[in-house]
């Protein structure tokens, strides 16, 4: 076969993403794409490794023996993600530690969603209700994304996490027709929860420089503001059927174009967010670097007895 | 040498007796047994399986997707390997 010059190799592989055909790990691809991707999925596990840390929060406070176990199972499938998705970026030449690594020196992002604090027992509920819902609002277009690794992966999470949304919904079903504090409690964590979890699907469009290029690849098939305005429309009758109070005073059904029309973003608390100043980004990351750090005797122990164990076996 | 990382095996279930193994992913493990522990844990919370292959991932040799024309082309231009390439006349049963 003759050497193809770049160009042919690039229009050889936008041409299959049009077409549909997924790429594999050994494929051509572009340089861009591949650090596009290594990024995009390197971010996406560590936002369920640390998504584990709110939750975790609860675990030994959890109200009942049911809700732990729930909680449990939830926290260990977010462990199970963020391992898919770690093992997704290393088919792309990714070093998992190195990868891990970023996370704790700030360089790599995380979802900017768990940095802030669950104070109350309804912050579970609020956070399996509307961040795994707008998680899973992200997530299922993924299952169509045009790296094959990463959109497997998204098949199973996405098949995972609809418990978690519906678990997260029966606790606020549950607070809102309680005593009137447990509604209060609701309320009060559907009013911290609801920003920042529109704040999810990341800048408006037009400050949205990556989606362009990754709608091309077929890494990414709806922009920002369309998957949010979808989670408005489908959130807002969700909170009337609660019976608890959409905290946007600008929420208006707009019966011209079909949708709701919602108030503004406070982009600075977004970005400030983003750039390591919300709540709880340094206690975060901290409490990855620690895990890391004192679980390294494990790795190291684990690796002791695998070579004990081949010992035993050839003698 | 204890703390090297751990190597990636290939994880493989059967989802139920009488189906292939089939593949679902990668995990890092210290050796074989503990990469089945692993497995069990990331791949079959929900009941997916009934038995588990690791397979160290250095250990597979895969073909190259620039030899796909080469390797595979040849079987395309056979149609006479599928049966629908045959024609049978009207009112022949059982064939």
């Amino acid at each position: 076969m003759k050497e193809l010059d770049i160009q042919e190799l690039e229009r050889r592989f936008q041409e299959k993403i049009d077409n549909d055909i997924k790429i594999e790990p050994n494929d051509w691809m572009p340089d861009n794409y591949r650090q596009t991707l290594i990024r995009q999925i390197s971010q996406h596990a560590h936002s369920e490794i640390v998504g584990m840390l709110p939750e975790g929060n609860w675990i030994t406070r959890a109200p009942n023996l049911r809700r732990k176990a729930v909680l449990l199972a939830k926290v260990q499938d977010e462990a199970g993600h963020g391992l898919y998705l770690y093992s997704a970026t290393e088919t792309l030449g990714a070093d998992r530690e190195d990868t891990i690594d970023d996370l704790h020196s700030g360089k790599a992002k995380y979802s900017s969603i768990f940095n802030y604090p669950t104070v109350s027992w309804a912050d579970m509920g609020a956070i399996g209700w509307l961040v795994d819902g707008a998680a899973i609002m992200n997530q299922v277009p993924l299952c169509r994304c045009s790296y094959g690794p990463y959109a497997r992966a998204m098949v199973r999470v996405c098949k995972e996490e609809s418990f978690h949304q519906r678990q997260g919904f029966e606790i606020m079903v549950q607070l809102a027709n309680g005593a009137p504090e447990q509604k209060a409690m609701a309320q009060d964590a559907l009013n911290r929860f609801w920003w920042p979890s529109l704040m999810m699907f990341g800048p408006n469009d037009a400050e949205s420089k990556h989606t362009a290029q990754s709608m091309k690849w077929k890494i990414k098939r709806h922009t920002n503001d369309e998957l949010r305005q979808q989670m408005v429309d489908i959130t807002v009758p969700q909170i009337e059927i609660l019976g608890l109070v959409v905290p946007d005073k600008d929420i208006k059904w707009n019966e011209e174009t079909g949708h709701y029309d919602y108030g503004e973003i406070d982009w600075n608390e977004f970005w400030n967010v983003v750039k390591g100043n919300g709540p709880c980004n340094k206690e975060r990351v901290d409490a990855r670097r620690i895990a890391k750090e004192n679980g390294m005797w494990v790795r190291e122990a684990a690796n002791a007895h695998a070579i004990k164990r081949a010992a035993r076996k050839a003698s | 040498m204890v703390n090297k990382e751990w190597p990636l095996w290939e994880v493989f279930i059967r989802s139920k007796q009488g189906l292939n193994h089939k593949h679902v992913g990668s995990l890092r493990a210290a050796d074989a047994e503990m990469a089945v522990d692993n497995a069990r844990d990331v791949y079959t919370r929900r009941s997916e399986g009934i038995s588990i292959w690791v397979v160290e991932s250095n250990s597979i040799h895969a073909s190259h997707p620039s030899e796909a024309d080469s390797l595979f082309e040849p079987s395309h231009s056979k149609v006479y390997r599928h049966p629908t390439f045959y024609e049978v006349p009207d009112g022949i049963e059982h064939m």
